[in-house]
């Protein structure tokens, strides 16, 4: 049952709904940037490069969480046999590559002025690579491997595979010596960030997880019709 | 009832989850030494088979008033509050590097108590505040 409702749906979804969420996107962003860069206050150690916490955190985690997606998603594909796993996973992983290249990026820039260099192979730096890699390798295999069935095959057990480092990245900074200093935000504690900043920090979250949400959807709508233009090509053939 | 086919994936899922958590906790064992990025005064100290020529990298506190600056070179003494290492250094500090706050240096032990560093690192922590916030928790703590 559940196997034919969602990618049904998601063909139903018309352009109300994205303009929709463009729209929230748009107001969360903007308010979200102008806070962030304007009215939220320097550190009182790092100065104004604080500012690029606000997309930094953000980005690693939408990085993460689309991972973890895409993983649970392979398990429920591979094992057993929901097929719209697949193409969610699929759509996922552009958007996770590229918010772990952002995450990966901006951490560079904000390390050179508060570290004194770009890039250092600690625990937490090494893992954020490694996931780019896994997304790299999960696309590329979409891309270069003919055979749907191959494919799906190879992903799903990339995606597997790869959601072994998501503990590592997280707790990386906890389980050993880096450069990268642990959570500011945890669910245990209360947040190690003034609310001054907190606040700003949480507006981009939204907008950003907002963004994610409608190119998703776009994403996996694409998708869904390609398999079936294609099933019906096979069909009529 | 699950079908003999999902079962016998059930247990494909199950074995490769197996493999792949003793794979990554093998390598990581292994690695553990490299895995670390810096060691800690401490460390150092109880380690048994430290190899003196060898370029590592020790981290910790900047003791306070530990700070002493010529032309040439600085030296300060990097503490975890329980052991210290004084370090030379001649070269750039990067702008955080302060008293009380985290550092990283990368260089080589003479002994036990003497590190000549190569390379500075600044560690931030994970307070954000803004500066009147942060002059204010300063004040409190002299």
């Amino acid at each position: 049952m559940l196997k034919n409702i969602f990618p049904n749906k998601i063909l139903s979804l018309n352009n109300k709904i994205i303009n929709f969420l463009v729209i929230l996107m748009i107001v969360f962003i903007f308010t979200g940037l102008a806070y962030a860069l304007f009215i939220s206050p320097p550190d009182h150690v790092q100065g104004e490069s604080v500012r690029i916490m606000y997309v930094h955190v953000p980005s690693s985690f939408i990085a993460l969480g689309c991972f973890a997606f895409i993983g649970i998603g392979s398990i429920l594909n591979l094992i057993f046999r929901i097929k719209f796993m697949l193409f969610i996973a699929k759509s996922l992983a552009p958007i996770g590559c590229i918010f772990s290249l952002i995450s990966i990026v901006t951490g560079s820039l904000w390390g050179k002025p508060t570290w004194g260099t770009w890039w250092v192979w600690d625990a937490r730096l090494t893992s954020m690579a490694v996931l780019l890699f896994f997304y790299i390798a999960y696309i590329l295999t979409w891309k270069l491997v003919n055979s749907f069935e191959k494919a799906n095959k190879i992903t799903s057990i990339i995606g597997i595979v790869g959601l072994f480092n998501l503990p590592i990245i997280r707790y990386s900074v906890d389980w050993w010596n880096t450069l990268h200093q642990p959570s500011s935000i945890t669910l245990t504690s209360a947040p190690t960030i003034h609310h001054k900043m907190l606040i700003p920090l949480i507006i981009m979250f939204f907008g950003m997880i907002i963004y994610s949400l409608v190119i998703f959807l776009m994403k996996y709508k694409t998708e869904v019709m390609k398999f079936k233009l294609n099933k019906k090509k096979i069909k009529n053939n | 009832m699950l079908s003999y086919k999902v079962k016998s994936r059930i247990v494909f899922l199950l074995l490769l989850i197996l493999l792949g958590s003793t794979m990554i906790f093998l390598i990581l064992k292994s690695l553990k030494e490299n895995v670390v990025y810096f060691f800690s005064p401490t460390e150092i100290y109880q380690k048994t088979n430290i190899s003196l020529n060898k370029k590592i990298r020790i981290g910790g506190l900047v003791k306070i008033d530990s700070i002493t600056q010529d032309q040439k070179s600085i030296k300060f003494i990097i503490t975890d509050l329980k052991n210290e290492i004084i370090v030379s250094y001649n070269g750039i500090i990067p702008n955080l590097f302060s008293e009380g706050k985290g550092v990283i240096a990368e260089g080589q032990l003479k002994d036990k108590k003497y590190f000549i560093a190569e390379r500075i690192l600044a560690k931030h922590d994970e307070n954000y505040m803004p500066p009147e916030v942060g002059e204010a928790l300063e004040k409190s703590n002299y």
